[in-house]
């Protein structure tokens, strides 16, 4: 439906529609945009009030001193950065593992979603009773809160009273049941299963919303042209589905390296240890060292986060059809 | 009817059982542990090593949680519901001018505003938690969450104006002219006329900003800092750590707080992809 929804206003061509159209030839361009304002007003005041102003505060932040209590008091210059209390020098932060775990966190996270929801998608597209009864299914991770899923993680992993424990030693997988959470390590990889089983249902929808937009037809005569399956997969249906993986994947790599909850809940050590990501770090730097050394990290993540924004505008063109 | 081969071919039922049996189990097993942690008693679920089925479902857990001052979930469900539908309310009202003019305009200045508001929804909360926490912290007690239905609708904006213009711009000009010629302001003709033939749209946006703002966390978790005043996914996760032990009611919660926006979200599934990529994927 949305289809034929956003293509409508680019058969109406640049003006305006022709009910004001004498009017809006005589105004200026200016005028134009003026007219426009009243009916955008109250969005852009809410971006600029909510996200544009705590941007640049986070800014301001980064370069200001604060004491034990998060007052003020005088400029840092970059001693939130680099200082002997900063952001990338604090002694205890072990920044190599913390590296390795957002790449890791990121890539792993990422691709074998995208994996998984290519396989997943695909069989979600062959004709059969019950798929759209699976449809549904799927949507659980999804529209449930990440924090209440992992919560149930956390506790079905729990050495002693935990499920998942128990399912695990009673199927044979594992001798004796183990404390994932308590061990950073273990935590992470565990962290790493839940972020991946949460984005497949976005993932698997976008790729399935992909494959609706393959022609029958095409596929019907490679195949009486003699293409096996694997061939008509890898060099007809892949291909047109290279936007919806790179709307997917960009979407996904954002959303991944922003992720909070998994691992807050799910790595029970506390402190500086080796199972932070950058984001994660933020938040453990929030409340240790203050708003001062946080909101340099910030700088950085946020940084990143504009880069795959601007990888998305221009790779995926999302805005291409109302221009 | 002959077989049929190649891309019409029957999948195999066996193919489709085994496949469908997987699909079920993997996306379901979480929701039933914590279905079935909600219908334990306090000794089942501190049991080592635990049982996996309630020997007698405790079905009066969703009774006696509301009692229980350990847990006290009233609040924080007052909280969740309040914020998630004050967001929702707040994005409607701004969204639907915005979306209804860009739909039926072309000025300069409009994809700016369209790249503008498509970039808020990809910045998230966190990245901006601590610059969030600096212009916020000073609204004390329930003003928290007049600033929480701040963030949620500004971040949520995005998918709001996104999916409502591509529905505004099915309605014919037309119909709004008639409105127009007959004397209705722009405002009456959009209130009046176009809106009750987009209700998919509104809908859509509806659910999706409720949905997503009853599941946010990391705003909520830097700017309340008062226990009795925490949206459910800060204050729910806090027990499991505690001493005390009535893990089921922290369970029966979290089965509360999923179904409903598990059924709003199955309604409008088939056109989340559609808001969620701003039109590029369909």
């Amino acid at each position: 439906m949305a289809n034929t929804a956003a293509t409508a206003p680019a058969a109406s061509g640049p003006t305006p529609v022709p009910g004001r159209a004498t009017k809006a030839r005589t105004t200026s361009r200016r005028g134009e945009t003026l007219a426009a304002l009243p009916w955008l007003a109250p969005t852009l005041l809410l971006i600029a009030g909510v996200v544009i102003y705590p941007t640049i505060l986070m800014f301001w932040t980064a370069f200001r001193k604060y004491n034990s209590y998060g007052i003020e008091s005088g400029p840092a210059g970059l001693g939130n950065f680099i200082g002997p209390a900063g952001a990338f020098t604090f002694p205890t932060v072990p920044w190599a593992a913390i590296w390795t775990n957002t790449v890791v966190w990121v890539v792993v996270v990422v691709i074998l979603t995208l994996v998984t929801s290519l396989g997943l998608a695909q069989f979600l597209n062959r004709e059969f009773r019950g798929r759209k009864l699976l449809r549904m299914i799927i949507i659980l991770p999804w529209a449930s809160s990440v924090v209440m899923t992992t919560t149930v993680f956390n506790y079905g992993l729990q050495r002693d009273v935990g499920l998942f424990n128990r399912m695990l030693v009673d199927t044979g997988i594992l001798q004796t049941a183990r404390g994932f959470t308590k061990d950073p390590t273990s935590a992470f990889w565990v962290a790493v299963f839940v972020a991946i089983y949460v984005s497949i249902p976005f993932t698997t929808y976008t790729i399935l919303a992909g494959l609706q937009g393959v022609p029958r037809d095409i596929l019907e005569a490679a195949h009486m042209d003699g293409a096996s399956a694997g061939q008509r997969y890898w060099q007809i249906v892949f291909p047109l589905l290279r936007p919806a993986i790179a709307a997917a994947a960009l979407i996904n790599i954002i959303n991944v390296f922003n992720s909070l909850p998994i691992l807050k809940i799910l790595d029970e050590t506390p402190g500086f240890n080796t199972g932070h990501t950058t984001t994660t770090l933020i938040f453990a730097y929030k409340a240790v060292l203050g708003p001062g050394v946080a909101s340099a990290l910030s700088i950085v993540n946020f940084a990143f986060c504009l880069v795959v924004i601007a990888a998305y505008l221009a790779i995926v063109k999302p805005a291409n059809e109302v221009q | 009817m002959a077989a049929r081969s190649g891309i019409n071919a029957k999948p195999s039922l066996w193919v489709t059982a085994i496949g469908s049996i997987i699909v079920v189990v993997f996306f379901s097993f979480p929701y039933a542990l914590m279905l079935l942690s909600s219908l334990k008693t306090r000794e089942e679920i501190t049991k080592i090593p635990p049982d996996y089925l309630p020997s007698i479902p405790q079905f009066s857990n969703y009774l006696t949680v509301w009692s229980s001052d350990v847990v006290a979930p009233a609040g924080s469900l007052l909280a969740t519901v309040v914020i998630s539908l004050g967001a929702t309310l707040l994005v409607l009202l701004i969204a639907t001018p915005a979306a209804y003019y860009v739909a039926r305009f072309r000025f300069p200045g409009r994809l700016v505003f369209l790249f503008l508001v498509l970039i808020t929804q990809m910045l998230q909360p966190t990245v901006l938690a601590v610059g969030l926490y600096q212009e916020f912290s000073q609204w004390r007690g329930h003003l928290v969450w007049g600033a929480l239905i701040l963030i949620n609708g500004a971040f949520n904006l995005s998918f709001a104006v996104w999916i409502m213009q591509a529905f505004f711009a099915t309605v014919p000009k037309e119909v709004d002219e008639a409105a127009l010629i007959d004397g209705a302001g722009r405002l009456q003709a959009m209130f009046l006329v176009s809106l009750p033939l987009v209700w998919p749209g509104i809908v859509t946006a509806i659910v999706f900003v409720f949905v997503n703002t009853w599941n946010e966390f990391a705003a909520a978790f830097v700017l309340v800092q008062d226990t009795s005043l925490q949206p459910l996914t800060v204050s729910m996760p806090r027990f499991l750590g505690m001493y005390v032990r009535d893990w089921q009611y922290l369970f029966m919660v979290a089965t509360v707080a999923i179904v409903p926006v598990v059924i709003l979200f199955a309604l409008i599934e088939k056109r989340l992809v559609g808001g969620l990529t701003a039109g590029a994927v369909k």
